[in-house]
């Protein structure tokens, strides 16, 4: 009873200076010269950029210069660091465009004189943080393997105790029931796919390098993942699925004058996928646009008075905590739904011919 | 004469930029109606029975986010047209 009053105490003490450092802090605010462009600094963060920017003390920037790897089709490779191209100056022929279709990104005026875009190989903000969570589940799952190898008649406990437990609950609840009787064949993929998801929200819900990158946000990248699963759907179709796409098992005037039936599920083969990449992208950007907003809702109350300013912080920072929360369990929820839709969409496709 | 007064105001705020954000908020209507529907009939089950508490939790979590996709579609035709 006297320890949980002193546990009590504490944590009061804890939630009490913090709340007293989040109401000081704004009656020192500084005034910037310019007015805060919320959408254009939201839209920085989410998206890709050729340096990792990561904080600004005083008036030195903190962040390095990734390459940028480019192929023009009249002058060859380059290779260069992006602290070239820093502030809209031209290196060898390539800048980056201010403004227009290609704003943001790295082009070069070819012999027409038109702006023209290069191949571009970069390694961006975007790929090295790819990189480094591709790194992290290999490590993960290395180490975890290596173990089992290592001890081969014990039973696991810690860190390679959870991973058995994550690994297990995806292949018995997702990929076993809603794959089929092959289900191995497709094993590695769906749990590839799962930790590749996961590892990568977490990561971008993290504020500081190695995290913070906007990752599973970015349309590409989700594409790229809905293209898998679109590819390994449709090549590991078997004849049944195939006939039940172009002549299903419908009411012969739903088939013959016009194939309606047949028109609407070869759509259907095109927006499962797309509704897994939209879904994933979506969740994702909102996720990190409302945590960004919120931030912003401090910076942009500043003018308003210490009053107003002080009140939206302590309102910020609790909605804040909660939203990383919510981030926490989007960030397995989506990577559970893209991984049970994918075995779905496969079990559908592996199956039998019903008598 | 009114209806002229507010046309020429909207075509100075930016058409696109008024419709980008109607449609955000009708299809935060739509989430919000969808997930309460789902909310309220697994609170209801969980109540009939407890002991199936966990396998309604699971699917209700699962369906809101399926839910939520749709809408999400709708917030991206809005970014784009910011």
């Amino acid at each position: 009873m006297k320890k949980r009053l002193i546990l009590m105490r504490k944590i009061g003490l804890f939630i009490l200076t913090l709340f007293l450092l989040v109401v000081a802090n704004p009656l020192k605010a500084e005034t910037k010269d310019a007015p805060l462009d919320i959408k254009g600094l939201i839209f920085e963060h989410i998206g890709d950029a050729y340096s990792w920017h990561i904080t600004t003390i005083g008036k030195t920037d903190i962040g390095f210069n990734l390459p940028v790897i480019v192929h023009s089709s009249e002058k060859g490779w380059f290779a260069f660091s992006s602290g070239k191209l820093h502030s809209g100056q031209p290196y060898n022929g390539f800048y980056i465009a201010q403004d227009g279709k290609y704003a943001g990104k790295v082009v070069e005026k070819n012999s027409t004189g038109s702006e023209v875009r290069p191949v571009d190989f970069s390694i961006t903000k975007n790929v090295l943080s790819l990189l480094i969570s591709a790194f992290i589940v290999l490590t993960i799952i290395l180490v975890v393997a290596h173990w089992y190898r290592k001890h081969p008649m014990e039973a696991p406990g810690g860190f390679v105790g959870m991973i058995e437990a994550v690994i297990e609950f995806v292949r018995d609840d997702v990929i076993k029931n809603n794959v089929g009787p092959d289900y191995k064949r497709f094993q590695p993929y769906l749990l590839t796919v799962f930790f590749f998801i996961l590892v990568n929200n977490l990561l971008g819900q993290i504020p500081i390098f190695p995290g913070g990158a906007n990752v599973t946000g970015n349309i590409a990248i989700t594409l790229v993942l809905a293209l898998f699963t679109f590819f390994i759907v449709n090549i590991s179709g078997t004849k049944a699925y195939w006939k039940g796409i172009f002549w299903p098992d419908v009411p012969i005037f739903l088939k013959v004058p016009i194939p309606l039936m047949p028109a609407l599920e070869i759509v259907e083969v095109f927006t499962k996928p797309f509704s897994l990449m939209i879904r994933l992208f979506a969740n994702m950007m909102a996720g990190h646009t409302v945590a960004l907003s919120l931030t912003c809702v401090i910076f942009a109350t500043v003018s308003m008075g210490a009053a107003i300013n002080s009140a939206m912080t302590v309102l910020a920072v609790f909605l804040s905590i909660f939203m990383f929360i919510v981030e926490i369990l989007v960030s397995f929820l989506q990577a559970y739904i893209f991984t049970i839709l994918s075995s779905v969409y496969i079990g559908l496709a592996r199956a039998k011919k019903s008598h | 004469m009114l209806a002229t007064v507010l046309l020429q105001a909207t075509l100075g705020m930016g058409l696109g930029k008024m419709g980008a954000t109607i449609g955000a908020g009708l299809a935060v209507i739509g989430a919000g109606i969808g997930i309460g529907k789902i909310g309220g009939s697994a609170m209801e089950s969980m109540a009939r029975q407890p002991s199936a508490a966990g396998d309604i939790r699971t699917s209700m979590l699962i369906i809101a986010a399926l839910v939520e996709a749709a809408s999400l579609f709708a917030i991206v035709v809005c970014f784009l047209a910011l």
